[in-house]
């Protein structure tokens, strides 16, 4: 579904991102972590070509993300993304959030579009809050809600970046459980996360990227086994600690 | 000899000249700034392209609008031009005038309030796959007006007063029909105080639907309820 081959990615003279190879395949769930600074947003806004990247080859169901030639838009349509920041758009009600681009990208009929939306909020257990504005919502709503936006969508596969990072602590649990969810569904999940527990119980996989490179790539029992690397190893216990 | 005329006050307020003066000033407003808006949202864009062919000619009109009186744009307009064989009338000179001047400051309201959009919020709707054009009407613009409409609304209140100043072009406004029944009745102050509460009438209206504007725009944030159903 997802296919990195030597990912390099510079931000003027330092590359970010080093000779990067991973794959994610179809209902697979990948759990990225790393220190701070370590590349794991820059490798996931690469894959939907939020970020432009200098060599390798990202392909995206069978679609080459590089090539000049792929109409970009069409290809992010496809791939559902959620932010640390939620990303809401302030300005329009809940189920407008929803509606907005299945209407406008996939052109979708209002009635449609409005179906589906209030089907995905019943999923996220937000069909209460249909008609109200982003900011009348605590930030572990607004996430759930940008979670049902992406979906809206159809995605083939979900890109995470640090969902519940910018949470408070008791609204974490319940954003882990709509990602839970999803991936039980069978959803293609790529989540950066520092959410251990999560990682543990859902994740296939767990990559550990360390200064631009992926150092560790192994199924997630292995990761938390005794075979992780020193360095994951250590990372790991600093996490764990608060 | 009387200090003031009440008689001569109510009457001028209720003259039909000067009234007609007062209504040149708000179509004058109204017009100008319906043109300002067109012609500086056309230029806001053109400053934020990364072209520098397409953004440095609007940063030249910027500064070259906004680093001269509108005093003399107008003379030039009315009086220079024809110079060069382009001929305005005077409603013509202070309409475009008015409008080239206003265009250069609502330029750079408007840049700065499609300035201010988060990045984040282009971000996510391009990770939606919508379209460069389809972010900039459905997500920029409509967070950029909220963000503009206090400024826009000042701009209206400066505009409003700004007019008076076609009058040196013998543009007839209110202050122009104002001085001309000076020259006719000599009541000075009489006079000007009725011209100063017809702007202020004017002015204190417009705040009246700015103020309304800005609710409407603010619909949105509205303060969080509880979580929960
Ligand atoms: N727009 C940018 N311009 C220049 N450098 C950038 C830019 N964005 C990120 N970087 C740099 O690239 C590196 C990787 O950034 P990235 O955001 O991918 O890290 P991260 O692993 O997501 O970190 P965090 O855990 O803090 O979110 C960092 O050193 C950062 O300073
Ligand atoms: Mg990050």
């Amino acid at each position: 579904m997802i296919d990195i081959r030597n990912l390099t990615k510079r931000y003027g003279s330092t590359a970010v991102l080093k000779d990067c190879s991973t794959h994610v395949a179809k209902g697979e769930v990948v759990v990225v972590c790393g220190p701070s600074g370590s590349g794991k947003s820059t490798l996931i806004k690469c894959v939907n070509a939020l970020e432009p990247f200098e060599a390798g080859t990202i392909m995206v169901d069978g679609i080459s993300v590089g090539d000049p030639a792929t109409d970009l838009p069409s290809l992010r349509a496809r791939v559902g993304m959620v932010f640390q920041n939620f990303e809401l758009f302030p300005h329009l009600k809940i189920i407008e959030n929803l509606t907005l681009a299945p209407e406008k990208v996939l052109g979708r009929s209002p009635d449609f579009a409005r179906r589906k939306g209030l089907d995905l909020l019943d999923r996220v257990g937000l069909a209460a809050h249909a008609r109200k504005y982003p900011g009348q919502l605590s930030g572990g709503q607004q996430q759930r809600v940008a979670i049902a936006r992406a979906l809206a969508m159809d995605p083939l596969a979900m890109l995470f970046d640090e969902p519940t990072s910018a949470l408070d602590p008791e609204m974490i649990s319940e954003v882990l459980d709509v990602m839970t969810a999803l991936a039980r569904d069978g959803m293609t999940m790529m989540c950066v996360t520092h959410e251990m527990g999560f990682a543990r119980r859902v994740a296939h996989r767990v990559i550990f990227i360390d200064g631009g490179t992926i150092a560790e790539d192994r199924p997630a029992a292995e990761f938390f086994g005794d075979t992780a690397s020193p360095r994951a190893k250590s990372f790991l216990s600093r996490i764990l600690q608060h | 000899m009387k200090i003031w005329d009440w008689a001569g006050f109510f009457e001028y307020l209720v003259n039909p000249y000067i009234l007609a003066g007062a209504w040149a000033t708000l179509w004058l407003t109204a017009v100008s700034m319906v043109c300002g808006l067109a012609l500086g949202f056309v230029l806001a864009l053109m400053r934020r392209a990364p072209r520098r062919l397409v953004a440095a000619p609007a940063g030249f009109y910027v500064w070259l609008f906004r680093g001269t009186p509108l005093l003399v744009q107008l003379i030039v307009i009315y009086t220079g031009l024809p110079q060069l064989g382009i001929k305005f009338g005077v409603i013509q000179s202070a309409l475009i005038g008015l409008s080239l001047n206003e265009a250069a400051y609502l330029a750079e309201i408007i840049r700065a309030g499609i300035d201010a959009v988060p990045p984040g919020q282009v971000r996510a709707a391009r990770a939606l796959g919508m379209r460069e054009r389809q972010i900039m009407r459905y997500i920029v613009l409509p967070q950029a007006l909220r963000i503009v409409i206090p400024p826009l609304g000042n701009s209206v209140n400066g505009l409003l007063k700004t007019t008076s100043i076609t009058s040196v072009i013998s543009m007839e406004e209110l202050l122009r029909r104002t001085q001309v029944l000076i020259q006719e009745q000599f009541e000075v102050l009489e006079l000007f105080s009725v011209a100063a509460l017809y702007y202020l009438a004017m002015t204190t209206l417009w705040q009246l639907v700015q103020h309304r504007l800005e609710r409407y725009a603010g619909r949105s944030d509205a303060p969080p309820t509880a979580a929960g159903a």
